[in-house]
């Protein structure tokens, strides 16, 4: 119920569209009227052709984009889906941020979220998904995530493309009174060569956009495309590189003030007293402001602002969860996986039975920690609110979840709230929570107005994020006379994030239901194994988690991954091959696999000191194997020297950006591996800033080769499916070196230096 | 009211003298390509140079920036980009893009004095963090300038 009342929040945000027309993000035929919300942001002269496309009479064709540019090369790879169909060159788009409106709703993103919904795993569509992304397309949340985006827009964005070409086909045949048949187009402009005519669409737009055609125009065939498959330039770059990009927080309104806060440390406590007198007459200073949780100076500047309000003498109460500690919590998880049934995920054949009955079963305990976004433009909101409106520039992840928490908190008509989102410096799942817009939009009520914008500094960011969860998992496992694995027996102890996600925005949704992410990357090994039982008890906590890049699979990869290699040893097999082994029936991952063995030159044996590691998994609809090359000696120094990466991603629309998201979920990955941990401490995070939450830098980041393997399975993403091979890829190549099995993340814990 | 040079030009700022010179940039100047990233001079986001040499922005306070030739990335080119952000776009390296001027910076002040870069000068020199893994690729950038430059 707590989703259906979303539904309707959708719809009052989205204003005018009052009473039904369940927008679903495929199928034009479903915004009515269909190009209302882009036709409200044309300028003068330009005209929309549908709820993507706006051409001007220069020719000059906007394309707009409904997800946010993260550095994702979202912008470029959604407009070459456009210009696909309407036979246009990149050089005469400029992509932009389209308005709010349910046609353009995540579907794919809310469907991956939802409980049972059985999604895209092994590349099945089946009548589950499909009915899935009926009520997801319902629910409907513009948002950036999940790896979802060129899946999400694949068939809306070239059926607009296609459409929009046709519209311009008809209106030159009207305007040069000929057969549309004869018309053909290419480069922005239509040809009819029997009168020897040719016009740019800029001539044409107009007509065209009054035209009504059918929207089931089919698409080119895949051998016919010259734009999809093709490597291009980013939009977003050459502003990127002179400083110029705008990003959330480099927004500048006149007569903008700027906040800065100070939080209660301890998760869920409250501030009990102030002393606001104190900093009245600090440089600057225009006014105090105490809320919940903590509270904000409102100053001229952004460090006088910070200077007030570290000087602002603040006494908090702590309330329930001051002695939680990292110890504490997983002690509750280590009580909880012992004594807890769980809930199964996958249960096939009868794993309990075989390891009770097994003379020998390997058995191992994995431990994953919290983790930290830690995006490089730290948080940031600015609002500006009115007497009955509210407007906000926000980098988010979550138009419309922001756009209703906005409204909300002004407490406004929701057709009174305007959202600006610019570029993100980065969110990986943080800038889809809604607290810095809540925060943000109480302070600025504070001073109605004037713009205010409120800058979190990073040990705000490090201590108050909603982290990747810590994880426990226990495994048992036995082999069959021919060295195979016989039984899978696997627990995951760890919180729900998507309980905690509902219950941030919709406390009376904390209930313990099924969660996909729980179990992702665990339920849904690639391996075929006939006595395979994953179940996950969930452990609630105080502490918030959030998505973080790549969700369960950052840390079920890991742990199963690691298993897998763990069985391979002792069943004395090779641990590529005895992978190979359990995937005969697969065989997109049996490809991966062995491109991977190919290229890395696998069977070549390295000088002492040195060894690999390798892992397969599946995430977001992609599979990725990577063998990871390291050297290490007994003072345990290690060096990450190279990385092979195979990704079958079905079908590859811009080959660069695949490229450089492989790189980066290997390097954010790799970060979490060699240091990534938050402890908690008396209720409270005990890292503040990058000299205790390091990163992989230039001098210990490893060489990378990424090949590209689509087979045209079902479309999968790429934003995430990097990241989750990369931990277990290390720790398999750390075995093969020393013979030392790590079992939990960080290495940084264990003495590695890197 | 404090004079400072930045990117050529005189500019005077009425601040207190311990203000970072990172945020005299950002919100007094408005010359907003100079990246908050950390405040304790981890992350090099903030990186500028002072009189030709990189340093970290935001824990440079404006009393030591006073007399100092400030440039930051909006005064690197003078309409025409630098063959390190040629490099950059060539070899297609920001994601999200929001340490990239802390990149450059730093790799420009390296490649002034080390017109040959190695990997390992390369590595000291550019100790900036970027959260998207651009790594890879800002060293083939490095590279790639350092050829250009020599050829040029």
């Amino acid at each position: 119920m707590a989703l259906l009342n979303l539904t309707r929040r959708k719809f009052l945000i989205a204003g005018g569209l009052v009473g039904g027309g369940l927008a679903i993000g495929f199928g034009l035929g479903d915004d009515e009227p269909k190009n209302a919300a882009l036709q409200a942001t044309t300028s003068p002269g330009e005209f929309s052709l549908n709820a993507w496309i706006k051409i001007n009479k220069s020719g000059e064709i906007t394309i707009a984009i409904p997800q946010a540019e993260m550095g994702q090369g979202v912008y470029t790879a959604l407009s070459m889906l456009v210009a696909e169909e309407l036979e246009i060159d990149l050089s005469s788009v400029t992509p932009e941020m389209a308005p709010l409106a349910p046609v353009y709703v995540n579907a794919t993103a809310l469907m991956d979220l939802l409980p049972f919904s059985d999604g895209h795993h092994k590349g099945e569509a089946t009548v589950g998904a499909w009915g899935m992304r009926k009520v997801a397309g319902m629910l409907g949340v513009q948002a950036t995530g999940g790896s979802t985006s060129v899946r999400n827009a694949w068939e809306p964005m070239q059926k607009a493309g296609a459409m929009a070409r046709e519209m311009l086909i008809r209106a030159a045949a009207l305007q040069w009174n000929v057969p549309a048949g004869e018309c053909t187009v290419s480069k922005g402009k239509i040809i009819h060569k029997l009168t020897g005519k040719s016009a740019s669409y800029g001539e044409f737009v107009e007509t065209a956009s009054s035209i009504e055609i059918p929207d089931d125009i089919p698409l080119k065939a895949a051998s016919a495309r010259t734009m999809i498959g093709k490597s291009q330039s980013r939009f977003d770059i050459p502003e990127k590189v002179t400083g110029a990009a705008e990003y959330g927080i480099d927004i500048d309104l006149p007569n903008m003030a700027y906040a800065a806060v100070k939080l209660c440390p301890v998760f869920g406590g409250t501030v009990s007293d102030w002393d606001d007198k104190a900093i009245a007459n600090m440089p600057g200073v225009i006014k105090a402001v105490r809320f919940d949780t903590g509270v904000a100076v409102i100053a001229d500047s952004f460090w006088r602002a910070h200077k007030a309000v570290e000087a602002l003498p603040v006494t908090f109460d702590e309330g329930a969860n001051a002695a939680l500690s990292t110890e504490s919590i997983f002690a509750q998880f280590e009580q909880q996986l012992a004594s807890d049934e769980g809930r199964s995920y996958t249960d096939e054949g009868d794993a309990v039975e075989k390891i009770s009955q097994a003379d020998t079963v390997i058995s191992a305990t994995y431990k994953a920690p919290f983790l930290a976004h830690a995006c490089m433009e730290p948080m940031n909101c600015t609002a500006l609110v009115g007497e009955n409106d509210v407007e906000v520039w926000m980098p988010n992840q979550a138009q419309t979840l922001i756009a209703w928490f906005a409204e909300k908190t002004a407490d406004v008509p929701a057709e009174n709230v305007k959202l600006h989102t610019p570029y993100l410096g980065g969110g990986f799942g943080r800038r889809l929570e809604v607290d810095l817009v809540v925060m943000a939009v109480s302070i600025a009520k504070e001073l109605k107005g004037r713009p205010v914008k409120l800058i979190w500094t990073r040990e705000n960011d490090v201590q108050h994020d909603m982290y990747r969860p810590a994880a426990l998992a226990n495994f048992e496992g036995t082999l069959n006379s021919s060295g195979k694995i016989d039984a899978w027996h696997n627990r995951v102890a760890s919180p729900s994030v998507t309980r905690s996600f509902a219950k941030r925005l919709l406390p009376w949704a904390d209930i313990d239901m099924p969660d996909n992410t729980t179990a992702e990357g665990a339920a849904d090994i690639s391996y075929q194994i006939s006595n395979l039982l994953m179940e996950h008890v969930p452990t609630p906590l105080e502490i918030p988690v959030g998505y973080w890049r790549s969700v369960g699979h950052s840390y079920n990869a890991f742990f199963s991954e690691g298993f897998m290699d763990e069985m391979a040893w002792a069943a004395e097999k090779d641990p590529l091959e005895f992978r190979l082994s359990h995937l005969k029936e697969h065989k997109d991952f049996t490809a991966v696999l062995q491109k991977l063995k190919e290229v890395s030159d696998w069977t070549t044996p390295l000088p002492a000191g040195r060894g690999r590691g390798v892992a397969l998994h599946e995430s977001f609809g992609s599979i990725v194997g990577q063998v990871v090359e390291i050297t290490a000696n007994k003072d345990k120094e290690i060096s990450i020297d190279k990385v092979y990466c195979v990704i079958d991603c079905g079908t590859v629309v811009n080959p660069d950006t695949v490229k450089a998201q492989m790189e980066s979920g290997i390097i954010f990955g790799l970060s979490a591996a060699l240091y990534g941990e938050i402890t908690i401490e008396r209720g409270r995070v005990v890292q503040e800033n990058f000299p205790d939450y390091d990163m992989v830098r230039l001098n210990n980041c490893p060489e990378i080769e990424v090949h590209l393997a689509p087979s045209g399975r079902p479309l999968g993403g790429v934003g995430e499916p990097a990241t989750p091979p990369i931990a277990p890829a290390v720790v398999n190549a750390l075995f093969a070196v020393t013979k030392t099995r790590i079992r939990e993340l960080p290495l940084s814990k264990h003495g590695y230096t890197a | 009211m404090l004079s400072l040079t930045i990117n050529g030009k005189e500019t005077s700022v009425d601040v207190e003298e311990d203000t970072p010179l990172l945020w005299v940039l950002r919100d007094t100047v408005k010359l907003t390509g100079t990246k908050f990233g950390c405040g304790v001079a981890a992350c090099g986001a903030c990186t500028v140079h002072l009189n030709g040499e990189p340093v970290r922005s935001c824990t440079i306070p404006l009393s030591d920036a006073v007399g100092a030739e400030i440039t930051t990335i909006e005064g690197l080119s003078d309409g025409k980009l630098t063959a390190v952000q040629e490099a950059w776009i060539e070899e297609q390296v920001p994601q999200c893009g929001y340490c990239q001027s802390g990149m450059i910076m730093a790799a420009t002040a390296y490649l002034k004095n080390n017109p040959s870069p190695t990997d390992a000068g390369i590595d000291e020199a550019v100790t900036n963090i970027c959260r998207c893994g651009s790594y890879p690729r800002i060293r083939k950038a490095i590279h790639r300038a350092a050829k250009q430059m020599a050829e040029a």
